[in-house]
């Protein structure tokens, strides 16, 4: 069973760790790393709980293995909040707006939607429903969450930045 | 589920990835973006003894413009040739494309040479590919070869590719003068498989006649499928409302739709009928304003 050495950043932080050939980056974030934060639901790449960004991009940390993450910066939903803790925008919009209610999907939508309003400031809301099309969740029937991304993508306009 | 355990090799050059797969044969994989095989293996419909991952062989990168053609680098992120100026300038149909794949998270892992090579029948590059009559750059140990779209994808998730071979490259032939292009397809939310869908092209001359017509077909049957009898009635007519619609139908009748838990083959060979009637209709104005 071949094993491989990774370095990588996370959130800002060196780190390294040895892992199989098979395991995938969320399952190194949770379990080699402890970062929790990033959720695995159907582990097939359909849900979007699991979403990470990965040198800057959003995507799903089930359907990259920890290898490939070698050499590479991660952000996960640890990474989202100042360090003194303040939510970001987007975080902040959907505590304000009822955009989560069990939270199991939440981190992958607060990393999803971070990433796109950095590519897509001033949505319409036919665009956020795309946007959000690769991310499920099965309590708020979605409206809470549309909010929360119009709320969010309006207060960064006004300059409260992305937040990371 | 997660994958059963397999080993991972990560080649810099072609060479060194076709050595890879010469020397394991077919315990080995090509392993691109990873968004259908990833799932694949996770869900345990197949197994390898060997993933070789190509993302990192630079050869297989980029886009580039010559001799009538655009080629795509295989390991070229979908991502990355949906925001490219030149392929949105030279290959419209192929811009017009990628943006329906997966969703923007899939988008940034997955390759243009990805969704090719794994030709899933809904899946719209192949689609385009074929339409396109596009041809496929494969390399081995043995050697190079070139392999046309008309004989690349042999059937469900099959294609011309070998054990031992690796897909470095697409070249999509690019049209020029009057023409239009469209991508459409109806799926039951923005990212899932499409039921049905449609990839277009056309090409007017000088007196508004039909000078060159490309209908593919995805979603509807085992394979990506041309829709030759539609392509047939339209090339050299004046088209107007009526011959588009009767086009349209002609082509339908003539699929083999598949019939699954997602759709019946009638439904899907009404909706093909009705995804070409719009999208040749929006071709053909589009090239008319062009």
């Amino acid at each position: 069973m071949a094993e491989h050495h990774v370095h990588c950043v996370v959130n800002g932080a060196k780190q390294r760790g040895i892992v199989e050939s098979r395991t995938t980056l969320a399952d190194f974030l949770r379990e080699g790393l402890g970062l929790t934060g990033t959720h695995l639901a159907c582990e097939h790449g359909v849900c979007g709980a699991c979403t990470v960004l990965v040198d800057g991009k959003a995507v799903r940390a089930c359907l990259m293995l920890a290898v490939q993450a070698d050499g590479h910066e991660v952000t996960t939903v640890e990474g989202i909040a100042s360090p003194d803790g303040t939510l970001s925008p987007v975080q902040q919009a959907f505590v304000d707006c009822h955009g989560l209610q069990c939270g199991f999907c939440t981190p992958g939508f607060v990393v999803s939607v971070t990433s796109f309003l950095e590519a897509n400031p001033d949505p319409t809301e036919a665009e956020i429903r795309e946007g959000i099309s690769g991310n499920l969740c099965r309590c708020t029937g979605y409206q809470g969450i549309v909010e929360a991304v119009k709320l969010a993508a309006a207060r960064m306009r006004d300059g409260a930045g992305v937040g990371q | 589920m997660k994958a059963a355990p397999f080993d991972y090799h990560a080649p810099e050059t072609v060479a060194e990835a076709a050595g890879l797969l010469t020397e394991h044969g077919d315990e080995a994989k090509v392993l691109a973006g990873g968004q259908s095989l990833l799932p694949m293996l996770a869900l345990r419909l197949t197994r390898f003894e060997h993933l070789v991952d190509v993302t990192g062989v630079a050869e297989m990168h980029g886009i580039s413009r010559s001799n009538g053609h655009l080629r795509v680098g295989a390991a070229t992120p979908q991502a990355v040739a949906e925001h490219d100026a030149d392929l949105a300038a030279a290959v419209p149909l192929l811009a017009r494309a990628l943006p329906h794949i997966g969703h923007f998270q899939i988008r940034n892992r997955g390759t243009v040479g990805g969704s090719l090579a794994h030709a899933d029948p809904a899946s719209e590059l192949p689609a385009v590919a074929l339409a396109l009559d596009a041809t496929f750059e494969a390399a081995s140990t043995r050697g190079t070869r070139d392999v046309a779209a008309s004989e690349f994808f042999t059937g469900t998730w099959s294609t011309a590719l070998a054990d031992d071979e690796i897909l470095v490259g697409t070249r999509f032939p690019v049209w020029s003068g009057r023409t239009g292009f469209a991508v459409t397809e109806i799926a039951r939310r923005s990212g899932d498989f499409a039921l049905a869908g449609v990839a277009a092209a056309v090409e007017l001359d000088g007196s508004d006649r039909i000078g060159r017509v490309a209908v593919g077909l995805f979603g509807v049957g085992s394979t990506p499928l041309r829709a030759a009898a539609t392509e047939a009635a339209l090339a050299g007519a004046a088209p107007d409302a009526a011959a588009v619609t009767d086009a349209a139908r002609a082509g339908a009748a003539e699929i083999a739709a598949v019939d699954d838990v997602h759709a019946t083959a009638s439904y899907r060979t009404r909706v093909a009928a009705h995804l070409m009637d719009a999208a040749l209709t929006a071709v053909i104005e589009e090239a008319r304003r062009g």
